[in-house]
């Protein structure tokens, strides 16, 4: 039986320390990958914050989006289509589905000066799909929904 | 006469609900009849036949295009190739529901015919259990996703088109394997609740549902695997992981899947664990329920997608209450009966079967934390939160390197204790080989961080000593299917582990802008754009673009394609992957820019393929083990066991 009780206060040690070291992991990986979302208004009256990577989205504002002539660097506004729009800038190849007026999402840093760096740009999977950060600007911001 | 075939699937389909229903009811009134176990046969097979018509007119409206039904309005077109109309009928919840039920079904009369295996009393609630979840499923279907519902009278011409991303041979076959497997984990559930009713969880009773863990298993392994593959050519962005809900979805109830797989075995062998081993088989159908069943049908990928459709979401919520919570209070009444004190030491395979449980178990606190936390986040709080794919790899990437190192001690180990002077030899002789490999290997690939050094190096440890185990055992005795089939899983598992580290940090990535007859160097390979021309699909128009590639002395042609549906007017990426077991080059096309320029993406990937080769072996290893003697020969053991006893009384 001392064997079976050593046995148990092994695999309880373990245990414990397994979960604790998880815990504390889980929290500290926590704090550096958790990105808030923040929607245009956001953005652009500052209460998003400068210099972390943030995520943030809206509708792509029409006749704003303007290639590099021999670059993939692209610039486009976000806009939630009640006065609140803001510059992104991207490197890169934008998605199949990014389109002016469609409802895009994306992940980066905001400069000081305002311009969203973005490292990825998402658009919507397909008509049924739409990211869930962006039902609330659909549902009372964009008129075609 | 086509018109009536929906309304003949639909009342097919309530028919075997009520089947269910009575099959439910015939097997826990009087689970110990023989008479009513065989009725009860004969009421499993009679829901796999409804199901089957079912299934076989949904398949049948999709081909006749019989665009009055709204399901097939919104998930096809006229205009789709006949393979695509069949495979369309998975292509969204309320289908691939129904194929779910059609799996559950199959599942069930598989065991019916298995009978002679298993004790009257144990067969009755296994099938009765089994049925008590279909009446929930069918229920569901009818009641909240009918397939079947008529578009009356604002019958469209023509249907709005399946998904472009889902018109694709991965399609075909990616979710049939999944639910195969997510449903297959449905039968150790039900033995598990048939054990508990009946008060007696022993080594037996694990042999009886081993092959279960194992097939359903394997099924989840090659459609996890699958879908990875189709993820890595669709979605032209050259990732096959990206910690996606839906991916977790599946990889939960794997990781559950592969804990109760070795638990399973320690009950077995050596009588233990049993408890564990009960918790886990509910823990991985419940899982399944968990990503199957919400995830699937998006209801919980926001707390707004639940307002939007509130009866389907209640309906999943009290079911998930009733199944989930009822098989636990079940064992929470029974689990104290099933302790067993058998001993064993530190470095016994008991032992290192409870270090991959405990590493299982957190590897998937941490998928769900990170599946689930910003839902309830955003349930509490309001605001929108998420976790990147840096949050998963830093857990991923340091437990999968201790348990391919536990793996690696495997073949060395014995039941109960292992003498410590094999212990040492072994580290000593291996360890030398290995550390020779390694130091060789790291010269060659240059790995630049240490975890990647570290992964190559426990994946030769994994092959080296499960390859040198294997030669010693064939060639002194015949080793049994369920050691082959061990064996080749845990080598599929060092091949996989191989693929993740070489290609998620050796792989040369760029996206750039290329005019025709421009140029561009990767590593070795020189990439030659030399135009875009257009092609017309049954369904698609496509710019298809010319690359020719440049690998020392052989040259290659890849066509990259960006096709337009016309039905949908929707985009897609088709990728040209140049594939090869070492390395794979791929070319996507991105976007038309100014003159006849494009954005290209270039990827060479080596080792990539191993990724799934791996997976492809485990779960081969898993239907090896399947067909072991000792599984196959149990109705001869039970009957002699049952002489046996009636010759000693």
């Amino acid at each position: 039986m001392i064997r079976v009780r050593r046995n148990r206060l092994y695999v309880a040690v373990f245990l414990l320390a397994g979960v604790a070291l998880t815990i504390t992991l889980l929290m500290l990986a926590m704090e550096e990958n958790l990105n808030m979302f923040y929607p245009p208004d956001q953005v652009v009256d500052g209460r998003a914050p400068s210099g972390q990577t943030i995520r943030a989205g809206g509708m792509v504002l029409e006749d704003s989006v303007v290639r590099s002539a021999d670059s993939l660097d692209v610039q486009f506004k976000l806009t939630d289509r009640q006065g609140s729009d803001f510059v992104v800038a991207y490197s890169g190849i934008l998605p199949d589905l990014f389109r002016e007026g469609q409802g895009i999402l994306v992940r980066g840093v905001l400069t000081p000066e305002g311009i969203f760096q973005a490292v990825e740009v998402l658009a919507k999977h397909d008509e049924n799909y739409m990211p869930p950060e962006l039902l609330d600007l659909a549902k009372d911001g964009s008129p075609s929904g | 006469m086509g018109a009536q075939v929906a309304e003949l699937g639909y009342f097919s389909l309530t028919l075997a609900g009520v089947l269910a229903l009575t099959s439910a009811l015939v097997g826990f009134c009087n689970p110990r009849h023989e008479q009513w176990a065989s009725h009860l046969g004969c009421l499993v097979v009679g829901q796999l036949v409804f199901v089957t018509i079912s299934f076989a007119a949904l398949i049948w409206s999709f081909v006749s295009d019989d665009f009055s039904i709204a399901y097939v309005a919104n998930h096809s077109n006229s205009l789709l190739p006949w393979y695509y109309k069949v495979s369309a009928v998975w292509g969204g919840h309320e289908g691939s529901f129904v194929l779910w039920i059609l799996f559950l079904c199959g599942w069930s009369v598989l065991v019916v015919l298995r009978r002679d295996n298993y004790p009257v009393s144990i067969y009755t609630r296994v099938l009765a259990t089994l049925a008590v979840l279909n009446v929930g499923f069918i229920c569901f279907a009818l009641f909240t996703s009918d397939p079947f519902a008529r578009l009356i009278p604002m019958t469209p011409q023509d249907g709005s088109d399946l998904n472009p991303l889902l018109q694709d041979f991965g399609l075909i076959v990616h979710p049939p394997m999944l639910y195969a497997g997510y449903v297959g984990l449905a039968v150790p559930f039900a033995f598990a609740v048939a054990a508990m009713l009946e008060g007696k969880a022993d080594a037996l009773w694990a042999r009886w549902v081993r092959p279960w863990v194992n097939s359903s298993w394997a099924f989840l392994t090659f459609g996890i695997a699958l879908g990875s593959w189709w993820a890595y050519y669709e979605l032209g962005w050259g990732g096959w992981w990206f910690w996606d809900p839906s991916e977790n979805a599946s990889f939960m109830p794997w990781l559950a899947a592969t804990a109760l797989l070795h638990s399973v075995a320690v009950t077995e062998k050596r009588g233990t664990f049993k408890s564990w081993t009960l918790l886990l088989s509910i823990a991985g159908f419940s899982l399944s329920l968990l990503g199957g069943f919400i995830i699937r049908s998006g209801i919980l990928t926001s707390v707004h997608a639940f307002a939007v459709d509130p009866e389907r979401g209640l309906y999943i919520l009290i079911f998930l209450a009733i199944i989930v919570g009822g098989s636990l209070l079940l064992y929470g009444s029974r689990a104290g009966k099933f302790n067993s004190a058998v001993p064993y030491g530190l470095w016994s395979r008991e032992f290192f079967v409870l270090v991959n449980n405990a590493i299982l178990m957190l590897s998937l606190a941490v998928v769900m934390w990170g599946t689930l936390s910003p839902i309830g986040y955003e349930a509490i709080s309001g605001g929108r939160i998420s976790l990147g794919p840096p949050f998963f790899n830093r857990f991923f990437v340091p437990l999968m390197i201790v348990l391919a190192l536990a793996v690696a001690f495997v073949p060395v180990l014995n039941w109960k204790r292992t003498n410590k002077a094999r212990i040492l030899n072994f580290c000593a002789r291996e360890g030398a080989i290995l550390f020779t490999v390694a130091l060789l290997v790291a010269f060659i690939l240059r790995p630049e961080t240490v975890s990647v050094a570290t992964g190559v190096i426990v994946s030769l440890a994994i092959l080296i000593t499960h390859i040198k185990d294997l030669i010693i055992r064939v060639k002194t005795t015949r080793p049994p299917l369920a050691y082959l089939g061990m064996t080749l899983a845990h080598v599929g598992f060092a091949f996989s582990i191989l693929g993740v580290a070489v290609t998620s940090t050796q792989s040369v990535e760029k996206d750039v802008r290329m005019e025709p007859q421009g140029q561009v160097v990767m590593g070795e390979l020189n990439v030659e754009f030399l135009g875009v021309k257009t092609i017309q699909g049954p369904n698609y128009v496509s710019q298809q673009g010319l690359f020719t590639v440049r690998d020392g002395e052989t040259v290659y042609e890849l066509r990259p394609e960006k096709r337009r549906y016309v039905a949908s007017g929707s985009v897609m990426t088709e990728a040209a992957i140049d594939a090869g077991l070492l390395a794979d080059t791929y070319i996507s096309l991105g976007e038309p820019l100014e003159g006849d320029a494009w954005a290209v993406r270039l990827h060479y990937k080596p080792l990539v393929r191993w990724v799934w080769l791996g997976a492809l072996l485990m779960g081969l290893g898993g239907i090896v083990a399947v067909f072991d003697v000792r599984y196959r020969r149990l109705r001869q053991r039970l009957k002699g066991r049952v002489g046996q006893a009636g010759a000693a009384a």
